[in-house]
C-alpha cells in the first residue's frame, strides 16, 4: 500500500503568501509538493463555502495564508479572514472533519523561508493526522 | 428584520436522517441579511450535511433552492416543479416560511433548520439586537422612539426600576437600562415634560394577550 500523502490546499493572498511562495522558490527553498496554492486577492476573500468545497473535493488540509497583522492591502481582510476560518473550525467539528485540519497563518510577501516551513509543518502535521474520513469514506463507497 | 440563527449541525442531521433525497430551501429576505438562511448559508449547510452523511456512509442527495420570500405563496408556489423529487424539505427561512412550505405540500416533512429569534436592527457588522416585540399598540411615539417593550427587561411602561445602574440593566452590563435611553432622548429633545406623564396600563389584548393574530385589509382582501 502506498504511504498516505496528504493533499493540502493553500488560500494565498496575492499580496503576501502567494509572492511568499514565489521568494521560496527564488531562495531554491524546497517544500512538499503536497501543497496546491490557490492565488486569492485577499485573505479576506476566502469564504466558507470555498473551505467546505475544497474539503468536499478530496483536501486533507487546508490552510489560508494572509498577511501580518497591520499590513493587509485591504485594511482588515486579514482579520475577518481569521475570525472566518476560527467560525468554519467549529463548523469542520460538527460535521466530523475536524476543524484541526483548517489553519489560518500569516505570512509577509519577503518571508520565503516560513512560507516553505509552514508548507513543511502543515504537511507533517496532516500526514499524522490521516485522510480526510469524507474523502476516505467516498472511497470506501 | 426577523433574525435567526442556523441550529445545530446534530439537530439537523437528526430531522433528516430518516430521508435520502432534501430539498433545502432558503429565503432571499431576512434571514439572508441576518446570514442565517440565504442562499450562500443554503450552500454552506448543503455541503456540510453531504459531508456528515458521507461519513457516516450515506449520499444524501440535496437539492438546493433559495426563494424570493418564503411566506408568500406566490414565491412558495416555485417548489411544486421540484418537490416530488424530494422526499423531505428542509427550510431555512425563519417560522413564518417552515410553516407557509408545511401549508402547501401537506405530505412533504418540512423541517426547521434555523432558530427564529427575535425582530431585531443591525447595530453593527454581525450584531443584530431586539427592537420590537409587534405589541400591537406602538408607544415609540411617547417614549422618544425607544421601546421599554422590546428593551426593557421588565417591560416597564414607566421606567426605571432600581436595578438601573450608570445606564446598565441588573440583568447584565452589557444590556442597556432602556428607560435610561428613554430618559436621555427625551432631554434631548427638549420634551422631559412627557416623563412626568404616566404611561396607563397597556392592553395587552393587541399582543399575544387576545391569541394569534391576524390583520385583514378589506380594500385588498379577496
Amino acid at each position: 500500500m502506498k504511504p498516505f500523502e496528504p493533499v493540502i490546499v493553500a488560500f494565498c493572498c496575492h499580496y503576501c503568501a502567494y509572492t511568499a511562495a514565489d521568494m521560496a522558490g527564488s531562495q531554491r527553498r524546497c517544500y512538499p509538493p503536497n501543497v496546491r496554492i490557490v492565488r486569492v486577492p485577499c485573505s479576506g476573500k476566502v469564504d466558507t463555502i470555498h473551505i467546505l468545497k475544497a474539503f468536499e473535493k478530496g483536501a486533507d488540509g487546508i490552510y489560508v495564508a494572509g498577511c501580518l497583522d497591520g499590513d493587509c492591502h485591504f485594511k482588515n481582510g486579514n482579520i475577518r479572514a481569521s475570525r472566518r476560518v476560527a467560525s468554519v473550525k467549529g463548523l469542520l467539528d460538527e460535521i466530523g472533519i475536524g476543524g484541526e485540519r483548517l489553519e489560518m497563518v500569516k505570512i509577509s510577501a519577503g518571508m520565503g523561508d516560513r512560507f516553505a516551513d509552514i508548507a513543511e509543518q502543515m504537511t507533517e502535521k496532516i500526514r499524522k493526522l490521516g485522510p480526510n474520513p469524507i474523502h476516505a469514506a467516498r472511497t470506501a463507497a | 428584520m426577523i433574525t435567526a440563527e442556523r441550529k445545530p449541525l446534530e439537530e439537523i442531521i437528526a430531522y433528516v436522517r430518516p430521508f435520502d433525497r432534501i430539498l433545502l430551501v432558503g429565503c432571499n429576505e431576512c434571514v439572508t441579511v441576518c446570514a442565517a438562511g440565504g442562499r450562500k448559508e443554503v450552500g454552506i449547510l448543503s455541503s456540510a450535511l453531504q459531508m456528515a452523511f458521507l461519513k457516516q456512509g450515506k449520499n444524501l442527495q440535496v437539492k438546493e433552492h433559495t426563494l424570493e420570500r418564503q411566506c408568500d405563496p406566490e414565491y412558495v408556489e416555485e417548489l411544486s416543479s421540484m418537490i416530488d423529487g424530494a422526499d423531505a424539505v428542509l427550510s431555512m427561512a425563519c417560522g413564518c416560511g417552515v410553516q407557509e412550505v408545511a401549508r402547501r405540500y401537506r405530505d412533504k416533512p418540512v423541517f426547521p433548520a434555523v432558530n427564529t429569534t427575535f425582530m431585531g436592527a443591525s447595530e453593527r457588522q454581525g450584531v443584530w439586537a431586539e427592537r420590537c416585540q409587534g405589541c400591537g399598540d406602538c408607544l415609540l411615539g411617547i417614549t422618544g422612539g425607544i421601546c421599554p417593550i422590546a428593551r426593557c427587561s421588565k417591560q416597564l411602561l414607566n421606567g426605571p426600576c432600581g436595578g438601573s445602574t450608570h445606564g446598565k440593566c441588573e440583568i447584565s452590563p452589557d444590556v442597556d437600562c432602556a428607560w435610561q435611553l428613554i430618559w436621555d432622548r427625551l432631554k434631548a429633545l427638549g420634551l422631559e415634560n412627557r416623563y412626568e406623564e404616566i404611561i396607563p396600563a397597556k392592553d395587552w389584548r393587541t399582543g399575544r394577550g387576545g391569541g394569534p393574530r391576524k390583520i385583514i385589509r378589506e380594500d385588498l382582501a379577496e
